[in-house]
């Protein structure tokens, strides 16, 4: 859906994006991770032609970007950086503008009416009615932008921090709407810093730190089983003892073991009369992956 | 795309109030001018304001005189400014460009868009000044329209006294010294007087499309509405004062302002067209610079807003 061989972009000085080589197929639900000003806003601005590279190739449903551009275009949603829109027209009657915005023609003016109402029914914003939208508060405005990029029904999604402004329950609400389309065979492309957010939601994950993708894989792989199971016991002592040499670092009463099988450790451990309060394989979290491979961010000078 | 465009013209507040305001300085000036029965020698002051007390249904032209040296620049340069740069500050242009709006569409879009504005703003002037001064000045008698030396124009009615006005005006006129034809005192129709205002108001729209072009082009280069609005503004201050200037004698012919007046010579019996055609074609050299110069810029920038 989309792929990127060598993308490069520099501003002046300053290279944004280095040599990004991004492989979204259909059907994901995609997750680009890394620091602020790590380049993802300039690597979705590409991707959309809004931005142009300076060295590099783009491809986005099987077109070239930019020059091939209008051609895709319409069968993509997106919502770039922070949802804008006319503060004293309604939300209907803004959607309904940039919908008559774009290509389409008479055909996609008389499916409009029912695309709009379907768009804010989708993002919750269905009873909003003729209220202006600088009247909307933060999340209202950012189920406003979602609902702008799901009118003309796309193919895939380019959501720029999806979850910016949104409280506990549009967030929920964020994240059952998208996987919900994704079941239905949108493909779903994200930027975030917020792990959690892409953690519940994406299968594939890229990590970008200072303009280069670090990292680029399925969820379920990096966070695969490492080899070592994190045990919590009031017996600590004796289990170091009994397991000598297999373990790598206690804190307190938590182990970490070389071994592959919980189970039978478990069973090893209360056959030896000890008391096993947790056991579990251990999984490194997206924090952890995420942060293992980035660097500051350019939020931090040092 | 344009359709769009108008729709966002027409539904923002801010088109309609710019409107009344214009619409409201020549109704303040009409109410003083029909309390005091005062209003400038010929050739003096506002064009044809001299003429109004004899013939309301001048006034429109009287309107139109008073507006355009200020209000009317003023009001495209905002507007005109505020095309790309205010949509790139609200963050619709990365909106509209990837739904997807061609840029070159979008800026031929804008600029009509700005078209449509003046002709509102020029015939809302048109309409209600014609409104207040028939009301508040009298209705027409028969129509007859002076011009003066220096471009000041008197108006008179039967003609009786119009000549002898015209004949007495000073030169500091508003025009920097078109040619003297004084043809005072000779009578309109009332179908002349509304071909002739419907000439100044095409004329005067078009005078308007080389502020609208720079401002245009400034507006893709910054994300400042305001700034591209007063730098349009800067560019026409300084063509007035060049205009004005005798030493500059060379470029005025250039100069985005130069012809700007020369409507009053639809005024003139027979129709003075010289000025008018060089007005038409400076008006299409800007347009045509400033809109290729604004599509160079805009169709190979980066969207950073």
């Amino acid at each position: 859906m989309i792929i990127t061989r060598a993308l490069t972009k520099r501003y002046g000085a300053v290279t944004a994006v280095r040599s990004v080589d991004l492989d979204v197929r259909e059907g994901d639900r995609y997750g680009l991770l890394g620091p602020n000003g790590s380049g993802k806003t300039t690597l979705v601005r590409m991707l959309l032609g809004l931005v142009y590279a300076t060295s590099g190739e783009i491809e986005v449903l099987g077109r070239r970007i930019p020059s091939r551009a209008h051609e895709v275009l319409p069968q993509i949603g997106a919502l770039i950086e922070e949802p804008a829109a006319y503060p004293h027209l309604s939300g209907r009657a803004n959607l309904a503008l940039l919908d008559a915005a774009g290509p389409g023609g008479r055909a996609a003016r008389r499916t409009r009416r029912q695309r709009v109402d379907e768009a804010l029914e989708q993002v919750g914003l269905a009873g909003v009615g003729r209220r202006p939208v600088k009247a909307y508060s933060l999340g209202m405005r950012q189920r406003l932008g979602l609902a702008a990029a799901l009118i003309r029904r796309p193919r895939l999604l380019v959501l720029d921090e999806p979850g910016n402004g949104l409280d506990p329950r549009g967030i929920r609400d964020l994240r059952e709407l998208l996987t919900g389309l994704n079941e239905a065979g949108v493909t779903v492309f994200l930027s975030s810093h917020l792990l959690a957010e892409v953690e519940q939601l994406c299968t594939r994950v890229g990590v970008l730190d200072d303009g280069r993708l670090v990292l680029q894989d399925h969820l379920t792989m990096l966070r695969a089983p490492t080899g070592r199971i994190v045990l919590e016991t009031p017996d600590a002592d004796q289990v170091a003892a009994l397991l000598d040499g297999h373990v790598e670092h206690r804190d307190g009463q938590r182990l970490l073991v070389r071994c592959d099988d919980a189970a039978t450790l478990n069973a090893r451990l209360v056959g030896a009369g000890l008391r096993v309060s947790s056991i579990g394989p251990q999984q490194r979290t997206l924090e952890e992956i995420v942060l293992a491979v980035t660097g500051t961010g350019s939020d931090q000078v040092s | 795309m344009i359709k769009v465009e108008l729709v966002k013209l027409l539904r923002r507040p801010r088109t309609w109030i710019s409107v009344v305001l214009t619409c409201a300085l020549p109704f303040v000036v009409a109410v003083f001018i029909t309390v005091t029965h005062l209003v400038p020698p010929p050739g003096q002051g506002s064009a044809f304001l001299s003429a109004v007390l004899q013939d309301g249904a001048l006034y429109p032209a009287a309107a139109l005189a008073l507006v355009l040296p200020v209000f009317l620049p003023v009001a495209v340069a905002v507007v005109a400014g505020d095309s790309i740069a205010g949509e790139a500050t609200g963050g619709t242009l990365r909106y509209l460009l990837v739904r997807p709006v061609g840029r070159t569409r979008l800026l031929v879009a804008k600029l009509i868009s700005v078209i449509v504005y003046v002709l509102v703003v020029v015939l809302a002037v048109t309409f209600t000044a014609y409104a207040t001064g028939v009301f508040l000045l009298g209705p027409s008698q028969a129509a007859a329209v002076g011009q003066a030396p220096g471009g000041g124009v008197a108006g008179a009615g039967g003609g009786a006294v119009g000549g002898g006005l015209a004949g007495q005006a000073p030169t500091a006129g508003l025009a920097a010294g078109g040619a003297v034809t004084s043809l005072s005192g000779a009578p309109l129709s009332l179908l002349q007087l509304t071909e002739r205002i419907a000439g100044a108001i095409a004329f005067i729209t078009v005078s308007m499309l080389g502020v609208a072009a720079i401002a245009l082009f400034l507006s893709t280069i910054t994300d400042s509405a305001l700034g591209s609005a007063l730098g349009a503004l800067a560019a026409l201050v300084a063509s007035e004062v060049l205009v004005t200037l005798n030493a500059a004698t060379v470029i005025q012919p250039y100069l985005p302002t130069r012809y700007w007046l020369a409507w009053i010579d639809f005024f003139r019996q027979p129709v003075f067209w010289r000025d008018i055609q060089r007005g038409f074609g400076i008006q299409a050299a800007y347009v045509v610079v400033f809109l290729a110069a604004a599509w160079a810029n805009f169709s190979t920038k980066d969207i950073t807003a």
